[in-house]
């Protein structure tokens, strides 16, 4: 869980900074995007690189579904009569909805690849003009596709409140100290990544990204 | 005070079980949880019914034997508080109060709320313990300790291996006992030789009772009588790591 979640939260924070570019501006964030597919070249053939780290993170997200169903499995198995009576969270509500907010993240995620990177879903869907189509996504009559967008990085943000707090718990952080920094660490990174994603939907929104 | 206590009755390990109701009059503030439950088994039994059956020992919080849901807590709502210290005055009159077992598969229920703990045990056996006989209580400086680690394997040594961490996991995981059993050892000197392999032979048990597994959750801290830190997980984690590095573990 901790270690296929790591792999995935480096690249959260690549993608997160890459999509920062729109602010500096439509040539520039076109030029990350074609940048991305030249990367490693001469040294790969064009393209390669972008698929080795795909390849890479379906890895790491096919290891990190497999430990969470097997946890929910065992929980299930674990506890075959149910309370009648329970109180709902005495811990984290970020620790409890670690497993619908996955769900949520991973449909988003299969809508995110269909709308941005081949296209399918997206007014424009020109590879060769990866701004145009993210202006054009959320712009204000497609309201829900912007709706929809923070729904998911704000089950993403809980999401990373925790496991990047229980990642730490699992990696052997074991002093109280070093507790109430694992929570402070995950609940700054949460909010800090959570930001970072959706400034690009709510700028385009409010027309500050054309 | 009167109450109505809704309460899980199951004949046996066979029967499905269910929650039935009952009244409870002129209960005083000052009386246990249990000292009430006594007094509705005292009534039942005068009425030739069967009273309800729960663990108990002790009734001073030190043993570990006495562990009930109560209104979807596990030991009730004071926290750091086993249920037989929890006291009437935390209710209040008219109150309905829920009572069931500890669930969880590898805690199966013998009869109403008492539940058979011995997977714990299998925790323990399978290495929960200093194999070397080390004698009577040694002398204070023989063999030195820091005092952070021997406050650290205080803190984890006053678990009384209750339950009610595993209750009140939503995996239904006995981590946060396991962890404290490893680490109540592997801090002090004479827990070192088997540091390693007891860290997987306890955490293989555990998994073969039928626990779930642990997310970090930390409902099981919340609950714990004795106050078990949830940090003790990181240190089983710890020692988990470096012994699957070393390849020490049984095989």
């Amino acid at each position: 869980m901790a270690v296929t979640g790591l792999v995935l939260v480096l690249f959260l924070v690549a993608h997160m900074l890459g999509n920062l570019k729109i602010f500096t501006g439509a040539e520039d964030f076109d030029h990350y995007a074609h940048w991305l597919r030249d990367l490693g070249t001469p040294l790969l053939p064009y393209g390669w690189y972008l698929w080795l780290q795909r390849g890479v993170l379906l890895v790491a997200l096919a290891g990190h579904i497999w430990a969470a169903t097997m946890l929910a499995l065992r929980a299930r198995s674990a506890r075959p009569v149910r309370y009648a009576h329970r109180k709902k969270v005495q811990g984290s509500y970020a620790a409890r909805t670690m497993r619908w907010g996955g769900v949520i993240i991973a449909l988003f995620v299969i809508y995110h690849i269909l709308d941005l990177t081949t296209g399918h879903l997206n007014p424009i869907g020109d590879p060769s003009r990866p701004q145009a189509n993210v202006v054009a996504d959320f712009a204000p009559e497609r309201w829900y596709v912007t709706l929809f967008y923070t729904l998911a990085v704000v089950a993403l943000g809980f999401h990373l409140r925790h496991g990047a707090y229980s990642a730490l718990r699992s990696l052997g952080q074991q002093t109280p100290q070093g507790e109430r920094r694992a929570r402070s660490l995950a609940l700054l990174f949460a909010v800090a990544l959570s930001v970072g994603y959706l400034v690009v939907p709510f700028a385009v929104l409010l027309g500050l990204v054309r | 005070m009167n109450l109505t206590l809704r309460i899980w009755r199951q004949t046996g390990p066979e029967d499905k079980g269910r929650m039935v109701t009952y009244q409870v009059e002129d209960v005083s503030p000052d009386m246990s949880f249990l000292e009430m439950l006594d007094v509705l088994n005292e009534r039942l039994t005068l009425a030739g019914e069967e009273p309800v059956a729960f663990d108990h020992d002790c009734r001073e919080g030190i043993c570990g034997m006495c562990g009930m849901m109560i209104n979807g807590n596990a030991h009730g709502p004071q926290r750091g508080t086993t249920a037989c210290q929890l006291h009437m005055r935390q209710f209040a009159d008219g109150d309905t109060i829920d009572i069931e077992p500890w669930r969880a598969r590898a805690f199966p229920v013998v009869k109403d709320l008492v539940v058979n703990r011995n997977a714990f045990d299998q925790i323990i056996a399978g290495g929960g313990f200093v194999t070397a006989p080390t004698g009577s209580a040694p002398e204070a400086h023989a063999a030195p300790v820091a005092k952070a680690d021997a406050d650290a394997a205080f803190e984890s040594a006053a678990c009384i291996g209750c339950g009610a961490c595993v209750a009140a996991c939503p995996n239904g995981s006995g981590m946060l006992f396991t962890a404290a059993k490893v680490t109540q050892l592997s801090l002090l000197p004479q827990g070192q030789p088997e540091r390693y392999t007891r860290v997987i032979g306890m955490v293989d048990s555990h998994d073969d009772a039928g626990f779930g597994g642990c997310t970090n959750a930390g409902e099981c801290t919340v609950v714990c009588p004795k106050g078990i830190p949830l940090h003790t997980i990181g240190r089983l984690n710890r020692d988990y790591l470096a012994a699957t590095a070393k390849h020490t573990g049984r095989s």
